[in-house]
């Protein structure tokens, strides 16, 4: 097991570097430096280029690469720009909000494919597969943004049943009910937009299982269909449904982007926004590899929970 | 080129690709044909309607907040919208396919670093990339599609590359080498035909997410920026209330298009990968 964990690790340090890199050159190809925006043209060029210097500008790529890596390492991202605070404690204060948005959202569309697959490939060609396949054609095909204005016109302003913005009530003392009402809509959007790979997977892995042997023999011997169902063909059908999740995570996150600046969600994605248009780097910097790191780390962790689930999977 | 037939032929077997693709091709003679017959100007400001003027003879879908034709908008957005899937799809098939059949065919190192570059890519989310790419490079068609285009590439080679390596290992291979055939002869003439038929299923459903980035960037103000129309901006209007609410004819066709193309090119794609199945279904090689 350990050695396991430890290959596994190996293979995600070039990922690692990878990405880090990647993020590293993405903003030092952008034109405009940070001299440009905290010189803000009174300065001359000697001022700016004391300031370069000041900020490590004057080094080359590489060293400049290897400095940012070690800061990254220390959990130090350096100085936002804009709002003139350190980008970890930024990223910090967004990451909660974000982390809760995308979970509630995944959650719903495991809760909603997962039983919905299974009853799909029981009874092919039923009310159930039709409904199925409906939500994995609609779920892949209708933009976030799109079901986002649709849900606030329908829920918030017409029946006004819930908030269409933000995460508490403005001058409510941030109550669980209130953050539950708030979180309803949005995470509801990023569930449904996300149901149609996990459900369509779930059909096709459950169909798969169901025509094997064993679940004859199951069957034969007696057991009840729900147990040889849920039993059975649900739990074999777990582990490619997992790895669908998997490779879903990067799209979740980005779809999450649009869906948490509609809604006017406090989290990660706003806040990349805000910087993106503000041109504020050190925190596009920080937030693209924060959330890069993190799909590479459930990677990790799924691959650990495989062992869980199925009894099949060996760590040699 | 009778292979190509037999999978035509099958493909109009198909009733629902069939409906499908006729729409597609509606589209794309509507969004080709309309402008210059019905003379349509998307950026010409009619000062007899006015602002928000409702929809009328004149203007279908009415007007928007500075006048301009609505339905005019809509099939030059259509325009915009439907190149930038076209061309970043088929520059992701480009990247792709000759990336996925070099780390397949070839092996070795550069499996190793075209693969985990790869791996790279899709841990990223795509479209924070691409929004920080375009915004990075200014907002413009071209960059659009170049950047969109190209970061689609993984998912692609990682297709190719999995069936190169079934294929690769196929005894046909084996009998082209022994009767002397260079690596090129076999990579293009048996290798590239068999390891990318199931390209031409995942190039519809690329052209329908590239279609679904290019709005969601146009939509939030980072991708298409008026006057030039694009379906995911004309829904930005969307964001004030009084429209929401009191004028759907605005928002609700572009939106109803998008959902409508992308369906449609996952029914195209579905049908596609179905008629090229019955030859041979390379499984992905499963470690």
């Amino acid at each position: 097991m350990a050695q396991y964990i430890r290959r596994r690790l190996l293979t995600a340090v070039p990922v690692f570097f990878g990405i880090t890199l990647l993020v590293f050159l993405l903003t030092d190809l952008a034109p405009g430096d940070p001299t440009d925006l905290l010189g803000e043209g009174a300065a001359g060029a000697e001022e700016q280029a004391a300031l370069a210097s000041a900020l490590g500008l004057d080094k080359p790529l590489p060293v400049r690469y290897l400095l940012w890596l070690a800061g990254l390492l220390r959990g130090d991202l350096g100085e936002s720009v804009h709002y003139g605070q350190s980008v970890a404690s930024l990223i910090a204060q967004r990451l909660g909000p974000s982390l809760l948005l995308v979970g509630a959202g995944v959650g719903l569309a495991v809760l909603i494919a997962l039983p919905l697959g299974v009853l799909a490939a029981w009874r092919p060609r039923s009310l159930w597969d039709g409904l199925s396949n409906g939500f994995t054609v609609a779920g892949s095909a209708v933009p976030g943004f799109f079901l986002a204005l649709a849900a606030i016109w329908l829920f918030a302003v017409r029946l006004r049943w819930l908030p269409a913005s933000g995460m508490y009530a403005s001058g409510a003392s941030g109550s669980l009910s209130d953050l539950l009402r708030h979180l309803i809509l949005p995470a509801g959007v990023i569930g449904l937009t996300n149901v149609g790979g996990l459900l369509k997977q779930t059909r096709s892995a459950c169909l798969e299982v169901l025509g094997e042997d064993y679940i004859r023999t199951a069957r034969a011997k007696g057991l009840r269909e729900g147990a040889v169902v849920v039993r059975h063909g649900l739990r074999s059908a777990l582990i490619p449904v997992l790895t669908t999740l998997l490779s879903h995570i990067p799209h979740i996150i980005g779809g999450s982007v649009v869906v948490e600046r509609v809604f006017g969600w406090p989290g990660m994605g706003s806040l990349l926004f805000s910087a993106i248009s503000g041109r504020d780097y050190s925190v596009i910097m920080g937030v693209t590899a924060v959330m890069a790191l993190a799909v590479l780390g459930t990677g990790l962790l799924l691959d650990l929970v495989y062992g869980l689930v199925d009894p099949r999977v060996r760590y040699e | 080129m009778s292979e190509a037939g037999r999978v035509l032929s099958r493909l109009r077997r198909d009733r629902r690709a069939m409906a499908c693709l006729g729409v597609l091709a509606l589209e794309v003679l509507a969004v080709l044909l309309l402008p210059p017959l019905l003379g349509l100007e998307p950026t010409l400001t009619d000062r007899a309607a006015g602002f928000w003027a409702p929809p009328s003879p004149e203007h279908w879908l009415g007007t928007d907040d500075v006048g301009r034709d609505l339905f005019a908008r809509l099939i030059c957005g259509g325009r915009v919208s439907l190149l930038v899937g076209f061309a970043a799809a088929a520059l992701s098939v480009g990247a792709g396919v000759p990336l996925g059949l070099a780390a397949g065919y070839h092996g070795g190192s550069w499996e190793f670093w075209i693969m985990r570059w790869a791996d790279v890519f899709q841990s990223f989310p795509t479209l924070v990339l691409v929004l920080c790419l375009v915004t990075l490079t200014g907002a413009s068609v071209g960059n659009l599609i170049l950047v969109i285009g190209l970061l689609g590439w993984p998912s692609i080679a990682r297709l190719v590359y999995g069936n190169t390596l079934a294929v690769r290992e196929q005894e046909y291979i084996l009998a082209v080498r022994a009767l002397g055939g260079g690596p090129w002869t076999i990579l293009t003439r048996n290798v590239l035909p068999n390891a990318a038929a199931p390209v031409w299923a995942a190039l519809a459903q690329r052209v329908g997410r590239a279609i679904l980035s290019e709005s969601s960037l146009s939509f939030l103000g980072a991708g298409i920026r008026p006057p030039q129309a694009s379906w995911g901006n004309l829904m930005q209007y969307a964001s004030s209330l009084t429209v929401l609410t009191a004028r759907p004819w605005v928002w609700l066709p572009p939106g109803l298009l998008i959902v409508l193309t992308v369906v449609c090119l996952q029914v195209v794609g579905d049908g596609l990968r179905d008629a090229l199945d019955p030859r041979f279904i390379p499984k992905i090689a499963a470690k």
